[in-house]
Formats: C-alpha cells, sequence, structure tokens
C-alpha cells in the first residue's frame, strides 16, 4: 500500500545528503611518535611491542621489541630507560615501566626457547665486527637478519663486552646475557674468542670482508696522579670489574675507597661491599644532584650501606689512609677548594674515573679521524675510511649499553645500504606524540607496578640479581599502563563518538576509515582521541 | 436488538461493536457517559482485547489515539466543548497524519462563559482541521454514524468526529436498535492500516515538510475529502443492506419537492423543525427541510441541488462566527452562490438556549415574507442586551456582564443584589 | 610490594571500545554492527549532543530489544534534524507527532502493543528538555503516573535550541540564552528557578529514573539496557551539550558533559521506585569555572565585568548537588 505523501519517509533515506561538504576541516588518522620510541637510544618500538604484550601476546611482543634490539633480556636489566623518563604517563601518575615489561619478554623468551626468525635471503657478502660487547653484537645480528654472512672478532675470552666485565651480575646475571648471546650465535653469526685484531685492514683483506663494523668499546681505565706511598693500593675500576669474572676476585681490603661519581664508581662501591668491605666510600668532587649516576642506583648502594664524602677530592694516599680535601661549588658550580681536609681509613682506592678507548688497531688506516680518544663517524656510522664503520664506546657518544646497541643498529642497516651502493633511506620521523595531543581522560588510574627488590641482607651479601621481574599478570597490568601515544590502539573511541557516524570502524588490527561524505569536521573524534592519533587539517576551500 | 436506553449508552454500545482496540478517556460533560460504560464494558472482559486508558487531557486523550491508530490499533475517544478546544494541537496532527481516529463530539458550547450546555460551536470550530463530521439528528443515527465512521476513517485514512448534540441526544432516553455484532462485523472489516509502526518495516511518520511539497499534501487530504462525498452515500447504502434502515449519507430532505422555502440545520434540531414544518405544511406553507449529516466534507453539490428549485432558504444554525454571522451559513451560501436565491441566517440555541415550535413558526413565516435581517439571533433578550451596551457606553468599569444581564432580568441572588 | 587489582584494561570501560575486554562485554557503540538508528546524513549541527545521545541510546535499546523497538519523538532539534522531507535517518520504527505529547504518543503505541499481543516490541518516547520538563511535562506525569510501558529519554541541553536558544525550566542560572540575556544587575537566567525532572519523576515511583551523559558511554548504555529489561515508566535524562546554543566549540560536546558531571552541576545517578540506588561519582573534582569558561552563555561572568559572585553562586549548586547525591568517592578528591 503506497505511503501517505510526504509526511511518511523510508528509513534510513538520509544517506543521500551529503553532510560532508558543510566541512571547513577533516580529521585525518595519522601515527606520531610516542615520546618513549623517541627516546630510546636502540630505537625500538616500545610503543609498538607494548601494544601486543597489552593483549597478553607476549611472543609477538617480543618479535616486535626484537626487530630493533636482541637483546631484551639484558636491557631490561641494564637499560637506564630514557624511554621511562620520556613516557607521557610520568606526567599523569609515574611513568609506564616499560624496562620491567621489556625484561618479562626477554625473560619469557629465554624461557619458552623463542628464537630469531632465519634471514630469508643471503646477500654473498661478509662483513667483520670487531667487538663482541653490546654494539658489535647488535651489529651482527642485525646484520645478519639482513642476509650477511658475520664473524665477529673478540679480543677476549667471552662475549659481552662491557655488559659482562662492566656490569656487575647482581645487576645482569650472567645466564641471562649468555641466553641472549647464544641465540644471536643461532643465526648463523661466527663468533672468534681471543682474536684481537691488530690491524683492521690486515684483519679485512685475511679474511677477505666486505665491511667491518668496529665495536671495540672502552675498557681502558682513566688514572689521575695521586701523591702515594708504596703501601697504597690504588686500582682503577674497570679492572676490578673485570677480575669479578676471573677466578680470583679482586682484594681490596676491609676499607675501600671509590673515586668518581659516575655508575661505574657505584657499581664497583656495591662490588666491594659484596666482597666483604666493612666499609666502602664513594669519594666525589660534587653534589649528589650533580652526580652521574642514576640516582636510584646511588639510592640504592645507599641502602646497601655504601657511603658518599660529597665535594670531596683526594689530595693523597697514604699508608691504610687517604687524605681528602673537602669541596665548595663555586656560583657556576664548579667544585673548588677549600683548604680543609680530612682523613680517611682506606686499605685501598679504586678510580673510577671514566675510560679510554684501545685504538691500536686503527693505525695507519687511511681517512680515519680521531679525535678525544675516539673515533669520529659520519652519521651513517662509516668512519672516514669507506667500508670501516664503528660504533658503541669508541665513538663520541654516550657510553651506554643501550646506545651501544642502537649503533650496532644503524651501523648494520647502513653497512646493508653501503654494500648494495645505496643509501640508507631513513624514513623521516614522524610528529612527536606530546602529552598535550592525548586525552588522558579516558585511561584508566594505575600507579606504576613497583617490581620487587632482593631483601638487604642478601645485598649485602651476595650476587644475587637485586631487582625481581615481573610475573605474568603483573607485566600485563604494566604493559596496559601504556596509554600508546600517538597511535591508535582501537579503543572505539571515533567510531563511537562520532555524532554523524561518518567513521567506519575496519575490525581488529585494521583500524578505521572516515566517511568524508558525512564528516561535518566537528572535531570531536580528535579531542575524543586518548592517544592523539588523529588531527584536524585544514581544507581547502 | 431494540431497546430504551440513553444515547450515551446506546453509542458505547456501538462503539464496542466496532472492536476498538485503544479507548482513551478523559471526563468532560457530555460526553462522559459514553466512555464510563465503555470502560466497564472493557473492565469487566467484555469488550476484548482492549486497552481503556485514563488519560490526563484532552490533549493526552487524543495523543495516546494518534500513537495507538499509527501503530495498527483501531482507536477511539470521545469529548466536547473544551475538551476538544484543549486537544486541538492533536486534532489537527491526527488528519495531518491520517490516521483513522473516530471520536464521539458531544457538542456542548465553548466558554467563557462556562457553559456545559449545547451548541456546536466546539465542533464547527474544528471545521477546517481535516476531520470528517458527520452530525447526528437521532441516537439511532449516532449509533448507526460510528459505525459508518470507522468504515470510511479506515477506508480514507482519515479521522472522523462523529457530532451529537450534548444532552438532547447523549442523556435523552429513546428507544434505538442496536445491531447484533454479526452485522457489524459484516460490515467492518477489521484495520488494515495505510501505514504502520513495526519494526518488520520501518518508517518516519510525521516528517517535516516544507514549501517544497506542504500544500500538495494538504491537497490530498482535501482530495480524500472529496473522495468521501462519494463514499459517504455508497457507505449509507450498504449500511441500508446489512442493517435494514436508511441511516447517514451526506444530507437528508424533508419535503422540499414543491418547497418554496428551505430550512437547512444540522442534528437533533431538525426533530423540532419538522414538527413545525409539518404543521405549517397543514397551513399550506410550502416549506421543507434540508438536513446536513455531512458537515465536511460539506456536500455543496448535494445542497445546491436541493435548494435550486427553492425560493429562498434559512440556515437555524447553533453557532456563531463572532464578528460574521453563521458558520453553517457561510458553507450554504457557498454552495448556491451565483443562484440568487435568497438566504437567511439564524443563530439559535446557544450556550443550550431552548428552541421552542414557537419561535420557528415566526422565524419561518418571517423567512417567508423575506422579513428578516440577514442575520437574526433567535430569541435574544434585546433589553438586557442594550442595557448592557449602554452601561459600557457610560462606564468603564460597568461590572460583570452575565451578572448585569441576570441583575436586568430580575433573576439575582441575595447575595450580590 | 604493592597489590594490584588483576583486572586491568588499559581504559578499562571509559572507551567506547576496549579490544581487550571479553566480547559480551563490550558496549554497543563499539560494535561493527551496531544498528546506527540514526543514520549518516542528518542535519545536526557539527557536534552535536543530542544526535549523539540518541544514537547511543537508541542503538542501546535496539539492542537490548533485539531489533524490536518503536520510537515517539518530540517536536525539537533531533525531530527537525533526522526526518526533513524527503529524508529520514531513522531506522526504526518512528513517528513524530507534537511538541508536547511524545509521552502520550509513546503510550498509545505500547497499549497498541499490548492489545495485539506484542509483548515483544518495546517503545521509546524522547524529546528534548523543552519537549520533556516544559510543554510535554503533563503528558509525561500522566505517563509515569499511569506506569505506562514507555521508556521515556530526554535529551536534556538546557534549553530551547530549535527556536534560537531560549530558556527552559532546564535553563541553568545565569546562563544567557535569548530571553535570558546578559543584562541588568543579575545577568543571564535568574537562580531560583527550574525544575529537577528526574526528581519529580521519582516522585511518580516509577520503576526506574536515571541520569547520563554523552560523556559516558558505558554507563549510558547501562542505564538504558536496564531500563528496557524493566516494565512499566522509565525515565532516562541524558545530558547532551549544545555547540549552538552553548556557544562552545563543536570538539567540545564531549569534554562539557564531562565537565557538567565532574563539577557536580549534573549529577549522574539511578533510581529504582523513587529510590536512588546508585550515583556515578567523581573521579576529578574540578572547580565550576572550568565548566564554565569554555561556554559563551556563561562568558558575561568572566572577564572584564566579572561576576565572581555568580561563579560562587554556581559553584554552591554544585556542591549541594555533590552533598545531597554523595558524588565523592570515599576519600576521594
Amino acid at each position: 500500500m503506497p505511503k501517505p505523501f510526504a509526511i511518511t519517509l523510508k528509513p534510513g533515506t538520509s544517506l543521500t545528503n551529503l553532510t560532508g561538504t558543510w566541512r571547513t576541516a577533516r580529521p585525518v588518522y595519522l601515527d606520531r611518535l610516542p615520546p618513549c620510541n623517541n627516546a630510546c637510544p636502540a630505537g625500538e618500538n616500545i610503543q609498538g611491542w607494548l601494544f601486543h604484550a597489552e593483549s597478553g601476546d607476549y611472543e609477538q611482543a617480543w618479535r616486535v621489541l626484537v626487530e630493533n634490539n636482541p637483546l631484551p633480556a639484558v636491557m631490561g636489566r641494564v637499560c637506564y630507560h630514557p624511554c621511562e623518563g620520556a613516557c607521557n604517563r610520568g606526567q599523569l601518575d609515574s611513568s609506564v615501566g616499560i624496562n620491567s615489561v621489556e625484561r618479562f619478554l626477554g625473560d619469557e623468551a629465554i624461557k619458552r626457547g623463542w628464537k630469531f626468525a632465519a634471514p630469508a635471503v643471503s646477500t654473498g657478502k661478509k662483513v667483520l665486527v670487531v667487538g663482541a660487547g653490546p654494539s658489535g653484537l647488535s651489529a651482527a645480528y642485525h646484520l645478519a637478519r639482513l642476509g650477511h654472512k658475520v664473524e665477529i672478532q673478540e679480543a677476549g675470552p667471552l662475549a659481552g663486552g662491557m655488559m659482562r666485565f662492566g656490569i656487575p651480575k647482581y645487576r645482569l646475571p650472567r645466564e641471562v646475557l649468555d641466553a641472549e648471546v647464544q641465540r644471536i650465535l643461532d643465526l648463523g653469526v661466527t663468533l672468534k674468542f681471543d682474536t684481537k685484531v691488530a690491524n683492521i685492514e690486515q684483519s679485512m683483506q685475511d679474511g677477505g670482508f666486505d665491511a667491518a663494523f668496529l665495536a671495540v668499546g672502552a675498557h681502558i681505565g682513566k688514572r689521575t696522579y695521586i701523591p702515594a706511598g708504596d703501601a697504597t693500593k690504588i686500582v682503577d675500576a674497570v679492572s676490578v670489574l673485570r677480575s669479578m669474572e676471573g677466578e680470583d676476585k679482586p682484594m681490596l681490603g676491609r676499607r675501600v675507597v671509590v673515586y668518581g661519581g659516575g655508575n661505574t664508581a657505584i657499581d664497583v662501591a656495591r662490588t666491594a661491599k659484596r666482597l666483604g668491605a666493612t666499609e666502602a666510600i664513594i669519594v666525589y668532587r660534587r653534589t649528589r644532584d650533580k652526580m652521574p649516576a642514576h640516582d636510584f642506583e646511588v639510592e640504592e648502594a645507599l641502602q646497601e650501606g655504601v657511603m658518599v664524602k660529597w665535594l670531596s677530592t683526594i689530595k693523597q694516599a697514604g699508608e691504610g689512609n687517604i687524605t681528602i680535601e673537602k669541596m665548595a661549588l663555586d656560583e657556576k658550580g664548579y667544585p673548588q677548594p677549600t683548604g680543609e681536609f680530612e682523613t680517611l681509613e682506606a686499605d685501598s682506592v679504586v678510580l673510577a674515573l671514566g675510560q679510554d678507548v684501545d685504538l691500536s688497531l686503527l693505525e695507519g688506516v687511511s681517512g680515519l679521524e680521531i679525535k678525544d680518544g675516539t673515533v669520529q663517524v659520519a652519521p651513517n656510522m662509516m668512519t672516514g675510511h669507506p667500508g670501516i664503520f664503528a660504533g658503541g664506546d669508541m665513538v663520541p657518544s654516550e657510553r651506554t649499553v643501550t646506545v651501544a646497541v642502537g649503533h650496532g643498529k644503524k651501523a648494520a642497516r647502513n653497512i646493508d645500504a653501503w654494500l648494495r651502493g645505496a643509501t640508507q633511506e631513513v624514513p623521516a620521523k614522524h610528529e612527536l606524540a606530546e602529552f598535550d595531543k592525548l586525552n588522558t581522560w579516558y585511561y584508566s588510574d594505575a600507579d606504576k607496578t613497583v617490581r620487587p627488590m632482593l631483601d638487604i641482607i642478601r645485598r649485602q651479601t651476595s650476587f644475587d640479581e637485586v631487582q625481581g621481574g615481573l610475573n605474568e599478570s603483573n607485566a600485563l597490568f604494566e604493559a596496559r599502563r601504556c596509554l600508546s601515544c600517538g597511535n591508535c590502539f582501537e579503543c572505539d573511541n571515533c567510531y563511537g563518538v562520532c555524532p554523524d557516524n561518518a567513521v567506519i570502524k575496519l575490525g581488529p588490527g585494521k583500524r578505521f576509515e572516515f566517511k568524508y561524505d558525512y564528516c561535518k569536521g566537528c572535531g570531536l573524534c580528535v579531542a575524543e582521541c586518548p592517544c592523539g592519533a588523529i588531527k584536524m587539517v585544514a581544507e581547502d576551500i | 436488538m431494540l431497546k430504551q436506553t440513553e444515547g450515551s449508552k446506546a453509542v458505547a454500545e456501538a462503539i464496542a461493536l466496532c472492536r476498538p482496540e485503544v479507548i482513551c478517556a478523559y471526563p468532560i460533560s457530555p460526553q462522559t457517559h459514553i466512555v464510563e460504560a465503555l470502560g466497564e464494558m472493557v473492565k469487566a472482559g467484555e469488550l476484548t482485547p482492549c486497552e481503556f486508558i485514563n488519560v490526563e487531557s484532552e490533549f493526552a486523550a487524543m495523543s495516546v489515539a494518534i500513537g495507538s491508530s499509527a501503530a495498527g490499533a483501531r482507536s477511539y475517544t470521545a469529548t466536547a466543548s473544551q475538551g476538544l478546544l484543549f486537544m486541538v494541537e492533536a486534532v489537527y496532527n491526527a488528519a495531518g497524519l491520517g490516521l483513522p481516529i473516530v471520536m464521539t463530539v458531544a457538542n456542548r458550547a465553548i466558554g467563557a462563559p462556562i457553559n456545559i450546555w449545547n451548541d456546536h460551536s466546539d465542533s464547527l470550530s474544528q471545521r477546517d482541521s481535516g476531520w470528517m463530521q458527520l452530525f447526528a439528528e437521532t441516537n439511532q443515527e449516532a449509533v448507526d454514524l460510528h459505525i459508518q465512521a470507522f468504515r470510511l476513517a479506515e477506508e480514507l485514512s482519515m479521522p472522523i468526529m462523529v457530532c451529537m448534540d450534548g444532552f438532547i441526544l447523549t442523556h435523552a432516553f429513546e428507544r434505538v436498535d442496536i445491531p447484533s455484532q454479526e452485522q457489524v462485523d459484516a460490515y467492518l472489516p477489521p484495520f488494515e492500516p495505510r501505514q504502520v509502526l513495526d519494526p518488520a518495516e520501518p518508517i518516519s511518520i510525521g516528517a517535516m515538510v516544507g514549501p517544497e511539497a506542504f500544500m500538495e499534501v494538504k491537497y490530498l487530504a482535501h482530495a480524500k475529502q472529496m473522495q468521501a462525498l462519494e463514499r459517504i452515500p455508497q457507505l449509507a447504502d450498504e449500511f441500508k443492506q446489512i442493517f435494514g434502515r436508511d441511516s447517514g449519507g451526506l444530507i437528508r430532505t424533508y419535503h422540499i419537492e414543491d418547497a418554496e422555502t428551505v430550512v437547512i440545520a444540522m442534528g437533533s434540531v431538525l426533530g423540532t423543525i419538522k414538527d413545525v414544518v409539518d404543521e405549517m405544511r397543514a397551513e399550506g406553507h410550502k416549506i421543507g427541510v434540508l438536513g446536513i449529516i455531512s458537515f465536511r466534507p460539506f456536500p455543496l453539490e448535494l445542497v445546491r441541488a436541493a435548494l435550486i428549485k427553492s425560493r429562498r432558504f434559512i440556515v437555524l444554525e447553533k453557532s456563531l462566527a463572532v464578528g460574521m454571522g453563521g458558520i453553517v451559513a457561510t458553507n450554504v451560501r457557498m454552495a448556491v452562490s451565483g443562484t440568487g436565491l435568497k438566504g437567511f441566517t439564524a443563530i439559535a440555541g446557544l450556550g443550550g438556549r431552548a428552541i421552542p415550535k414557537s419561535s420557528l413558526h415566526k422565524l419561518f413565516r418571517q423567512a417567508e415574507k423575506e422579513e428578516l435581517e440577514p442575520v437574526t439571533f433567535v430569541d435574544l433578550d434585546w433589553d438586557a442586551v442594550n442595557k448592557q451596551l449602554e452601561r459600557e457606553k457610560q462606564t468603564r468599569r460597568s461590572g460583570p456582564i452575565a451578572e448585569n444581564i441576570l441583575h436586568d432580568k430580575g433573576i439575582v441572588s441575595a447575595k450580590f443584589g | 610490594m604493592s597489590f594490584q587489582p588483576v583486572k586491568f584494561y588499559q581504559t578499562g570501560t571509559l572507551t567506547v571500545g576496549n579490544r581487550l575486554l571479553a566480547q559480551d562485554e563490550r558496549s554497543v557503540q563499539a560494535n561493527q554492527m551496531r544498528s546506527n538508528s540514526i543514520n549518516s546524513g542528518h542535519r545536526a549541527c557539527q557536534g552535536c549532543g543530542e544526535a549523539l545521545g540518541a544514537r547511543y541510546a537508541i542503538d542501546a535499546a535496539m539492542a537490548e530489544s533485539n531489533g524490536q523497538l518503536i520510537a515517539a519523538n518530540a517536536t525539537g532539534c533531533l525531530e527537525v534534524f533526522s526526518t526533513p522531507y524527503p529524508e529520514s535517518s531513522w531506522q526504526i520504527p518512528w513517528i513524530h507527532s507534537l511538541f508536547g505529547n511524545a509521552p502520550a504518543v509513546a503510550t498509545g503505541i505500547a497499549a497498541a502493543m499490548k492489545v495485539k499481543g506484542r509483548n515483544d516490541v518495546r517503545v521509546v518516547a524522547q524529546g528534548g528538555d523543552g519537549g520533556t520538563t516544559d510543554i510535554g511535562f503533563g503528558c509525561l506525569s500522566g505517563m509515569f503516573e499511569r506506569n505506562d510501558d514507555v521508556l521515556y529519554i530526554c535529551y536534556d541541553n538546557e534549553g530551547y535550541m530549535n527556536t534560537g536558544v531560549q530558556r527552559s525550566s532546564a535553563t541553568p542560572p545565569a546562563a544567557r540564552t535569548a530571553t535570558t540575556m546578559p543584562v541588568g544587575p543579575e545577568p543571564g537566567n535568574v537562580f531560583g528557578q527550574g525544575k529537577n525532572v528526574p526528581e519529580i519523576a521519582m516522585a511518580h515511583n516509577i520503576p526506574y529514573v536515571a541520569t547520563a551523559t554523552v560523556a559516558d558511554l558505558r554507563d549510558l548504555e547501562y542505564k538504558v539496557r536496564k531500563a528496557m529489561r524493566m516494565r512499566g515508566a522509565r525515565y532516562i535524562q541524558i545530558f547532551v551539550p549544545c555547540p549552538l546554543g552553548w556557544g562552545a566549540a563543536s570538539h567540545d560536546t564531549i569534554r562539557l558533559a564531562r565537565l557538567a558531571k565532574e563539577t557536580g552541576m549534573f549529577p549522574v545517578f539511578e533510581a529504582e521506585h523513587g529510590e536512588v540506588t546508585s550515583v556515578l561519582k567523581i573521579r576529578n573534582k574540578v572547580a565550576i569555572e572550568e565548566y564554565l569558561k569554555p561556554q559563551k552563555r556563561f562568558a558575561h561572568l568572566f572577564g572584564k565585568h566579572a561576576h565572581p559572585e555568580t561563579v560562587a553562586r554556581l559553584q554552591a549548586i554544585a556542591d549541594r548537588n555533590i552533598r545531597k547525591y554523595g558524588l565523592l568517592a570515599e576519600g576521594g578528591n
């Protein structure tokens, strides 16, 4: 029966009215760069792997993680996690425990025996990596995955570099390190121990290598002149930490003074404590807030009974004691001597004043530029000598494991490009997902999960790992604290809040699309997107 | 079945026989007895399935009927006077939406001054609402028109008011032939709506229509009433076949074949008029009667044809277009325009004022002699009116009109005197 | 070590969807197959809270009634922007009759369904605050009082927006409307007027009364679905900011609804048979200024000729709501 004219309408016929013509600005989806990713020296896609961890798909999370970094279990222990410092959640309650989730994933991978995917193709090219530290291992891993044949030549008897010889085992258990190194070797990477490269060009020629990546680290402890008697034992921190890996533990005595204010100073003081020192005293010439060591490590050291003499320098080392001079900061913040002295009992003095690089392997190589004891590299990590790349502590940069791993990745990708006669195309960085791009209302309230700490007695007496890991439920919790800054996590807000049904939900993993025929450009989707993955763009009118 | 019964009760029984599914009730005299009787039938389980809803106003009554009718239920309500005015917005809406609601209007005057007695000003105020309006002369006709109204309303998908004079018919005990259920069922098929709110086939009823289509919508409503002009006589014929009596139709004539003067009226006053006409005929006057049953649609052609052989007509109506004169008369004049027929308007019976035969005799004789003013106010107390007019001319605060007039007439309570 | 709750879902139920939740815990609006009861192409203003609230509510009612739903609509923005001839946005059986009679029309539909034995077909009526708290109030009260089987949804945008932003009995004090201009010693709408229809609804002892906002979809859906599982007269008042009428940015619609709740200006609660059974607690209490400032209808309270005392009076209203309904969580901020 025909319906009454005009007053009765067919359902849904408003679709013929294209309200998109009203629009003066259109919303567009975009991926913004999450601050964690931006801050990660290893270039990890942190938000990306947390996304999978959030749904409990830890293997996928791990696989996304190791696209950029093959050492998650190590990272989860030793990385100083600049990501967490940058984390937007820090402005909300406290930053996401990225590092602890990374460790959980790394440990889970070891526990489950997850392996890297074998390279799909072989390029037939050979690359020499010098040094089996974090940078060399990282480069080897990435080169291998890119299909190159990789050989690591390591001067020492064990892999890991500073991860083994610089970081105490209470921070990084060796079985964790070994497992992650082995997984890289399982990709077909050759690792030769006790092979010190004396002349890089010669080694390359001998092995028929098409390119080389140098990552020999900085293992020579810096020294300073301290007037001292013969009876005073003065050693450098690197040697102390390295000797911890051997059969004979260093003999530091009952009263140990550590000179310096970096993380190595902390490490060695805490090690001394564990070796039985009744007193481990750090002497540092400035104040706590100026100390280069990370505050949480200082805090842990203080908890364990390490003492610190702030604003002090060692003037003289005598028999069983040292003389320190009190300092005062001038108006520019530099320490100045006061002429006021104090005597401390000390069986040994450990110098933790930084490390130098052994650059002997580069002698005679043409085109190299050495400055301040480090090798200068171009933005693509190549030295002045074509085909020779370098990274890690031997190039100018912050000396951390994570930076070194990042260098390895970057170098590997550039070596790959260089070998192909190409230039590595670095896609433009996405715009940063700043806090003000977020609508944090939508995130559940949840404070950071605190990782369990070993009890204090065992921390003072053993080398057991101090910081525990998360279990699955709290790792999941922590992952879910991620705000997914700048990247759609399919919360459906845009799909829901559009008054004009102008958003199409494409289904799990496929995100959304705008129906611009109907979008009036109100901007609600942008305002209510929790993670800032939509922006308004003016229409050309 | 013949029975001696109250008009309201008879109408209620007729409605029940039409199997209404939703009845909305709000009390206002003089329609109250109808819905009271229906409510009792529903509550007793005699009328089932049917929802009887005691609403909070006439506006709600019509609105509930709009909803139930749009949802496919045969819907009925009744009202009068102020009640009709209170629901006016919904009255127009029901017609605009083409919902075949049937409503009894127990005709009653409109205040102020408040007055519960019969005239036609309530229904006639809604003459342009889009509703069809059928006026019953007797209680038997009221019964029959309701049955025909449901059939017509649902066929055309337009609402109908069945108008019956308040008190004069609603409260009168007369002999009425109440039809059987079988007869009504044979005449009135189940309601098959032209449009219905149904989740299986969604539609949007009640769109906003702009200048581009509004006139067409209105024309279509008009066209439906034009169709009704054809269907009403046919339905009356069908009714006769099943029920065996003449009832309904557009107009009803009485002795007009040779009439030189035709009296035109609607509703129960036609009975009195016919008595007077009989008496005048006996005296040799060539006078006849034209009763209008269907005021909307207005049967222009039939009225013209009925009057064309006469010399003059007088419309006796229970309504007043203030500032203008008659309402029915205006419609009749439209029907005879160009014929040169002499026409008179007589306003009578407002607010229940009795219309005695003596007054009609006098009026009709004056009409025959064409001694009437164009508009005559039958039995108006000119003395009271003129005194009040004089008072108002002299004193701005001349006091309440009704009380003044009562005072003038000597009907004054001690308290106010 | 701090105790962690076992269930934590990143955004929990604050976002429209959440891929981490079980399917049966997800919202209607997150569903790809949601009914979109009011379709694209409607002519609501950009960022219209009412269009959004209507889809939220009616889709939820559709989900709960398995698509067996009929709606009656009062005159107003929602009606005008959804059904201008020759196009309708509605995908459900829908009728518009008049401004003031939607509850009664719905009663009629419900009666028709009952008499036809279609107990599966459910009826909603909807209107704006003008159609509900003012002109339709008689019919609404009648529908309540008879306990007719209708869910009435009021989309409250605090004024007559369709006619050009005039005051209604739901307009807050001090607000500028076309009939309460910001002039004279007490600019804007006067204090001490207006009516609280949810509470009046409760006084009818009907089975269910609730308030909700477009800023909390899950709460809104929960209430609509709960209401739909009940029989008898039910009332839900949904707070739907109006960018045009309030002089707010079109992208601020949800934010303003959120602020109305978080300030205490719009208490969100539910009541059964006349008794409040739950309130939605304030999560982060905010001062009234934060809610008022983005709205031009309150602009006269700030700036050069500021009215701090009027702002304080509005804050007092919010504070009273907080006290009265207990809107702050235990030990809450």
